[in-house]
């Protein structure tokens, strides 16, 4: 198996299924020649051609829509929103149309599609280029909502997203673009299952919950708990719509405690929604009150990013907190 | 750019000289039957919203030219993203009226399974997209799926309908220019009735006219009468071709004028007065069957006719509407995804478990709009 980084493994998932499908296209801002700004879809130009690799006009609201315009009329279209940031001109598309299509028709018109976009901090981006917006897409019926945190994932999680017949939206942690490098299989056929979480470290005492970038710093968190005895079980959900709720609640079943990570804003964030589950299916098991541990409620930081950003310590003091209760 | 408008017929229903309309006595003749269908079909639905038999309908009286004359100029194999004050457009190109009737009443018989509101059609066998309320999104995604169409080197081509508030939204801007930029085969047709609910013309646009936006997406704008059908028919003709041989998109503008309310719940006259009279006269129904007439294509006997017998086609499908039961409680939670996932069954289930099956309509609920 090859050894590739998280952009080899978007790059090579598109070429696998722009191969094996005609219907499938690339569109966006700098996609085609330039091979997009993270290199995401370098040489697919060159392989597939001008008309099935778009450089669009620059409008995010004009990419989605005219994406879903593809989508119903049967191409399979993988538009490419530059930064998750740059996202909201197109929310109205997202939100309103892509994701209600198949629900308002009466199951007449779909709209089988994925939004790629990189997202998350860690990169001095500032806050237009470090957001993480999963929280608005998973509070909207209709869509299906991936981030994968490593080249394995990336790539075989793509190649699912590709072939599902819901509208995906895909998010890319960015910060993890480059590394850490992965062995990742280079057979057409393997996908990775969406709605499947996955246990990164079996433990016994406490579970954090993660996805994205996230998840590096949930192993270095239980790496730091270890040293004081405590084993923490790692659960990287990987498809936060639909949710795999039979995962969150055996493995929180296991351990009694449960502390929630993510690098978007605390308030009215993803992670709430998964401590309410929990709260409503499981209370009976927990040990110790849910800890929370996000980013703060305020615009992303630029000087200020590494103190925004969720570190192992914090996510240890979260830790404590539920051991010592 | 001026303000000149094309037209084919008088509006004392002459034909102008030099000018035919390229179409045969039948075809004329359906075309004029679609007209007359769509403004029955109108007065009876305004009436059944008034006695509370449906909650809300988009009246389209005096705009009836602008939505056949259009749809005669498309081939089955081409895409039509429709605005919600397009019946005739539907009628036009052979949907059945029982199932309109059924969208309005919201039944199980309806294609959408009663989840919008009225008048949000969709028609997949017949290429008409699902129509949403916001203005102006389907005018980018009309541009996407001629895209797609040129693409897969597909004969169809793809027409998009909206109104003049629909010109100040972004996606007008961006759908006409992706569509100008990749020479893709689409019409862009804005029926310029005038009125975006309680907002004129001239406080929607600095321009002239509409149709001179075209030449800032490097396309043809062209300005036509929209209450004259065959002058409506000849210009998408043309973009029609003109889209089919390669050679891009075209923006048409109709010009018509808003009669009636924005919509059931709309009271014009805070706003406009009773300006609408001075288009009583301008007619488009009256000013075919004038030309119609002239050419001994029609007589007082076919229109009595016709008459009856649209008036007992509605009322068979009002009828019909409105007895099918609503749709079941299950369609509140299919098609959300293609498959239904769990955590949707678990809440279908818990409702099931909590309230039972059994739900009936509130009858006092009224839309404010």
């Amino acid at each position: 198996m090859p050894e590739i980084t998280l952009v080899q493994a978007v790059n090579d998932a598109l070429k696998e299924e722009m191969r094996a499908d005609d219907d499938v296209v690339v569109l966006g801002e700098d996609v085609g020649v330039n091979g997009g700004v993270f290199r995401c879809t370098a040489d697919l130009v060159d392989e597939f051609g001008e008309e099935r690799v778009i450089d669009t006009p620059l409008s995010e609201s004009g990419i989605i829509g005219a994406a879903i315009g593809m989508a119903l009329y049967g191409l399979k279209p993988v538009p490419e929103i530059q930064f998750a940031d740059f996202i909201w001109p197109a929310f109205d598309q997202i939100t309103s149309e892509m994701a209600k299509m198949r629900y308002r028709s009466g199951g007449q018109f779909t709209c089988p599609m994925v939004v790629r976009t990189p997202y998350g901090g860690g990169i001095r981006g500032g806050h237009y280029h470090s957001q993480s917006p999963e929280a608005y897409f998973t509070h909207t019926s209709g869509l299906t909502v991936v981030v994968p945190s490593d080249p394995y994932d990336a790539k075989g999680l793509l190649k699912a997203a590709i072939r599902s017949p819901d509208p995906v939206i895909f998010l890319e942690p960015k910060r993890i673009y480059r590394a850490p490098k992965q062995d990742v299989p280079a057979d057409d056929d393997y996908v990775v299952e969406i709605g499947k979480a996955a246990v990164r470290r079996e433990g016994t005492d406490f579970t954090i919950t993660c996805y994205g970038a996230m998840v590096e710093v949930a192993m270095k968190a239980c790496a730091l708990a270890a040293e004081k005895g405590w084993e923490g079980e790692v659960l990287d959900l990987r498809t936060l719509v639909p949710l795999d709720e039979q995962a969150l609640i055996a493995s929180v079943t296991k351990t009694g405690r449960l502390v929630t990570l993510q690098e978007a804003p605390k308030f009215s964030g993803y992670s709430s929604e998964l401590s309410a589950i929990v709260a409503e299916k499981a209370i009976d098991v927990l040990e110790a009150p849910i800890r929370r541990v996000a980013g703060f409620d305020v615009p992303f930081p630029f000087t200020l990013e590494h103190v925004y950003m969720p570190h192992a310590e914090r996510v240890l003091k979260a830790v404590e907190d539920v051991m010592t209760f | 750019m001026s303000q000149d408008l094309l037209q084919v017929i008088s509006e004392s229903g002459k034909a102008l000289k030099g000018k035919k309309p390229g179409l045969s006595a039948d075809e004329l003749v359906g075309m004029y039957r679609s007209m007359l269908q769509t403004r029955l079909l109108d007065e009876r639905m305004i009436n059944l919203q008034r006695q509370g038999r449906i909650g809300f309908y988009v009246p389209s009286t005096g705009e009836e030219a602008a939505q056949v004359g259009t749809a005669m100029a498309f081939e089955a194999q081409d895409w039509v993203y429709p605005s919600y004050r397009v019946p005739g457009l539907f009628l036009q190109r052979g949907v059945p009226i029982d199932k309109m009737v059924a969208n309005c009443f919201g039944n199980e018989a309806d294609l959408c399974l009663g989840r919008q509101m009225p008048v949000h059609y969709a028609f997949a066998e017949q290429h008409l997209v699902s129509i949403s309320s916001p203005i102006g999104t389907h005018i980018i995604q009309a541009a996407g799926t001629a895209m797609a169409q040129k693409l897969k080197g597909d004969d169809g081509i793809t027409a998009v309908m909206f109104g003049d508030g629909g010109t100040s939204s972004n996606d007008f801007h961006s759908g006409m220019n992706f569509a100008g930029v990749a020479r893709a085969p689409c019409v862009f047709l804005c029926t310029n009735n005038q009125w975006a609910i309680s907002v004129p013309q001239e406080k929607q646009t600095a321009s002239e006219t509409f149709a001179i936006k075209a030449a800032a997406y490097g396309m043809p704008g062209i300005r036509v009468d929209g209450n004259d059908v065959l002058a409506v028919y000849d210009a998408t003709k043309k973009a029609a071709e003109r889209a089919r041989a390669g050679d891009g998109p075209t923006l048409l503008e109709l010009l018509t004028y808003r009669r009636g309310p924005h919509s059931s719940s709309d009271d014009p006259t805070r706003y406009r007065g009773n300006q609408a009279d001075s288009w009583m006269a301008k007619d488009p129904i009256l000013r075919f069957r004038k030309y119609l007439e002239n050419q001994d294509l029609w007589s007082e006997a076919q229109e009595a006719e016709l008459q009856t017998e649209l008036k007992a086609e509605i009322n068979a499908a009002v009828k019909k509407g409105e007895s099918a039961p609503q749709p079941s409680l299950e369609t509140m939670f299919t098609d959300v995804f293609a498959n239904v996932p769990p955590f949707l069954r678990e809440q279908y289930e818990q409702l099931v478990r909590d309230e039972g099956t059994g739900h009936e309509p509130d009858p006092d609920a009224a839309f404010p709009l």
